[in-house]
């Protein structure tokens, strides 16, 4: 981009929205990190009702981890490395179609499975809040979006490793062009989804959404049972029971200046 | 050797009334909020009787606590890391509000702004989570002394393997109330269950703790604890549970549970664990062997060698005495009248219980007054009217003679102390043959029968000294909730906490009594202690038939 380009529509929404949304995505991220601890959970509903969530939720789970998989595949690892290792154009569409309609149909099913629970069961409905219905909305827009972009380039009409990949990973080296998303082929269906997944980043630290940034990768490995001193350090260590290195008393424990105090006798 | 200290209780259930006040006072100090309506950090139960959450002891459902495999490693019983993250979209071993109960309120509003009527108007009871009007089907103590046991209490998993089986008949029925809360284990599995790390042990009392801050909603410590004493709040999505009202016994005052009793029937003390040992302990393959195992660990404060090492481990020397006049130790240890609240969980939990005596069966006979030799009372302790098998589910992993040793130590401190009451000539044959040395009944007797304040709670202060920098703790110690604990009044608006209530008044008034450490221990052994004198103080022999 030249200094001189107009701020254009285009510009807008595919040049300073992604900045403004990343700034604070990540900016929020670490701001609530820092001083929101205690809020950084998935506010799970479990307890409230869990019949329809153990299948709503491992579906949509699930799915979202293959879609979140497939976008890497075909948004971030460029066409110049599929090509390189041999897959070919035809066989990589393939892969991206099934692969796509599977995890977006378990997206779907798990998506509209919760939402009727949040709807239907009023203990769940009662623990939504504002934030929690942005959320809802945005991810409802980019999940049907997605389909709808998976499914209505069947015929791979829209090469978007050509065009929408490119784009996004300009956006890390600082040099988006946004006339790859508005040039000629990108159907509405891709511009509305992009769109409104910037808008899903930039909530993303102040909603429940936080939660997909904790896994707790340390347990395997810790020690069962956590002791910790009054002035908490690691929590870290492999044996049973050595959660945290020895704690020394920093003065003599015999140096203590309360007296035992001699009971009066009964009599 | 490696020793901690670790605080722990006993109850007396053969005094609890089942009045509900230790719960009471309970949930008004720490779970009068939104989310924690259901929580009952202390309630109690009526046994027989289903419990709370419904047949939360039944692990073939609930899959708590630990079990060891075939090759002997303890492991915990809901599967291990791998399989608790594979598992991480659904906690399938959760229990859900319904298995507490929907906590309520009644719109009592009701009552004053309905307008003239025919009729009475009626305060009706509302959800406190959805705030709807509710169809009341279960909920706190709704089997409170046995109501509708013909429905409930067969339910009681307690019952497995009793050969009697269930006593319908109404004349045969038997009950108990056993008072529950947090059991601050050794070898915790809701610690070991979370993905977090969350939960921890105190180094200082093994006192165990939710990390607030790094509680991240996952809910494995809800159902990895066996007796499911971890609770969910659903409005702020954290893990809580009873803290053993740690910033009480920090100042060296009991828990509020305690200090409320009426029953007088808890006792606070601390133990020396050897932590070493407690993988060990808890991975011993016959689940009767669990309670011995325990008490290995549970090491002797009058040991010069635990003494020395104890000190070398870092444990203030007050602690060490406080450990030596411990109720805790004396009763389970020492004198075995007090066992572990389902030992086969492996926890190795820290809350013990005195088995209760209950009356006899057959018309006439009378468990205190028939002669005194041992066989009597082995035989009139067959006779009471709880099944000792079914204590022995309860207490004992299923085996029935730790009960029976318990249930005939109380009985002959009884028989042992009417004879002295009354001025009778002495039996020592009757502490003998139940295994015991006189004036250890009389010791005995000094704590569950008369329990000063200061024997039953023996609490040595926190040392500030050592861990001073309390302001590191703040959110990580399991009791900043969302708007603070409980009283929100005591909380201004700015978020700041109001100024002491007490002023430190409390405090102060406390002191005056404190528990004292150390010279109980001496007193105990004192040769010329004469029950006696304690008796006359408190209305005996002389006064009775001056």
């Amino acid at each position: 981009m030249t200094a001189t380009a107009a701020i254009s529509g285009p510009v807008i929404l595919y040049v300073i929205l992604p900045y403004v949304a990343l700034s604070i995505g990540i900016g929020g991220l670490i701001w609530r990190r820092k001083t929101d601890q205690f809020g950084w959970t998935a506010r799970s509903t479990e307890l409230l009702e869990g019949k329809v969530l153990r299948y709503a939720s491992i579906v949509f789970h699930l799915g979202v981890l293959a879609a979140i998989g497939g976008h890497v595949m075909g948004i971030l690892i460029p066409q110049s490395f599929t090509d390189a290792v041999g897959l070919s154009e035809h066989n990589y569409h393939l892969i991206a179609v099934f692969g796509g309609i599977s995890a977006g149909l378990a997206v779907i099913v798990g998506f509209v499975a919760l939402m009727y629970r949040r709807i239907k069961f009023p203990r769940v409905r009662v623990t939504t809040t504002r934030m929690d219905v942005a959320v809802f909305i945005l991810l409802g827009i980019g999940i049907v979006t997605g389909m709808l972009a998976t499914v209505l380039n069947i015929g791979d009409a829209v090469n978007y490793r050509e065009s929408v990949a490119p784009y996004f990973r300009q956006i890390f080296i600082l040099d988006p062009d946004p006339s790859l998303m508005t040039g000629g082929g990108v159907m509405l269906i891709f511009q509305i989804h992009v769109i409104a997944v910037w808008f899903l980043y930039a909530l993303w630290p102040f909603s429940r959404l936080i939660h997909a940034f904790t896994f707790p990768i340390n347990y395997p490995r810790r020690s069962p049972i956590i002791y910790r001193p009054r002035n908490p350090r690691s929590t870290r260590g492999k044996k049973y029971g050595s959660g945290t290195p020895d704690y020394a008393p920093s003065i003599s424990p015999e140096s203590s200046d309360e007296s035992p105090r001699v009971p009066e006798k009964v009599n | 050797m490696k020793i901690r200290a670790q605080m722990g209780m006993v109850m007396n259930l053969d005094k609890c009334i089942g009045c509900h006040t230790c719960s009471v006072t309970c949930k008004n100090v720490w779970t009068n909020r939104r989310g924690a309506e259901y929580m009952w950090f202390n309630n109690v139960e009526t046994k027989p009787g289903r419990g709370y959450p419904v047949d939360y002891e039944d692990q073939e459902k609930w899959n708590g606590g630990w079990e060891v495999d075939r090759k002997g490693k303890l492991k915990l019983k809901a599967g291990g890391p791998l399989s608790k993250l594979a598992n991480i979209f659904s906690n399938p071993d959760l229990p859900e509000l319904d298995d507490y109960y929907d906590p309520w309120t009644y719109d009592y509003d009701k009552l004053i702004s309905a307008p003239a009527g025919k009729d009475q108007p009626v305060a009706r009871p509302k959800s406190q989570v959805t705030g709807k009007d509710l169809d009341l089907q279960w909920g706190p103590n709704w089997e409170d002394d046995l109501a509708g046991s013909a429905e409930h209490a067969i339910h009681d998993p307690n019952f497995k393997n009793i050969q009697e089986g269930v006593k319908q008949e109404f004349e045969e029925t038997f009950m108990m109330y056993l008072p529950r809360i947090c059991e601050h284990c050794i070898n915790p599995s809701c610690v070991a269950s979370c993905p977090s790390g969350a939960m921890y042990k105190r180094e200082e009392d093994g006192i165990v703790l939710v990390d607030q801050d790094a509680c991240r909603s996952w809910r494995f410590c809800v159902s990895g604890c066996p007796y499911k004493k971890v609770y969910f709040n659903w409005n702020t999505g954290k893990a809580e549970k009873c803290n053993f009202c740690f910033p009480r016994i920090e100042a060296g005052m009991p828990t509020i549970c305690s200090e409320t009793c009426v029953g007088r029937l808890r006792h606070l003390g601390v133990v020396l664990i050897d932590t070493d040992r407690v993988e060990a302990a808890a991975s011993v393959e016959n689940e009767q062997e669990l309670l011995d195992a325990q008490l290995d660990l549970m090491l002797d404060p009058d040991d010069p060698e635990v003494r020395a090492q104890a000190l070398k481990d870092g444990i203030p020397s007050d602690w060490i005495d406080a450990a030596s006049a411990s109720p805790v130790y004396a009763m389970a240890k020492k004198w075995r009248i007090a066992l572990p609240l389902h030992p086969e969980y492996r926890t190795l939990p820290m809350v013990w219980y005195v088995p209760p005596l209950s009356p006899m069966e057959s018309v006439g006979s009378d468990l205190i007054r028939e002669g005194g030799d041992a066989e009597n009372i082995f035989a009139a302790i067959d006779q009471m009217r709880i099944p000792m098998d079914y204590l022995a589910n309860i207490l004992a992993a299923g085996d029935v003679e730790p009960v029976r040793r318990s249930l005939t130590r109380l009985v002959a401190m009884r028989r042992y102390m009417r004879d002295v009451n009354l001025g009778n000539e002495v039996r020592p044959e009757i502490a003998t043959d139940a295994g015991m040395e006189p004036h250890e009944l009389v010791d005995m007797f000094r704590m569950v029968a008369i329990g000063d304040y200061d024997d039953r709670y023996v609490i040595p202060k926190r040392h500030g000294e050592v861990s001073p920098n309390a302001f590191a703790e703040q959110g990580s110690c399991g009791i900043d909730f969302e708007n603070g604990a409980a009283v929100p009044g005591l909380a201004d608006q700015t978020g700041v906490n109001a100024p002491d209530p007490y002023g430190g008044a409390l405090a102060a008034a406390r002191d005056n009594v404190a528990p004292t450490t150390g010279a109980l221990a001496e007193e105990k052994v004192d040769p010329d202690f004469d029950v006696r004198n304690l008796l006359s103080h408190h209305g005996g022999p002389e006064e009775r038939h001056a």
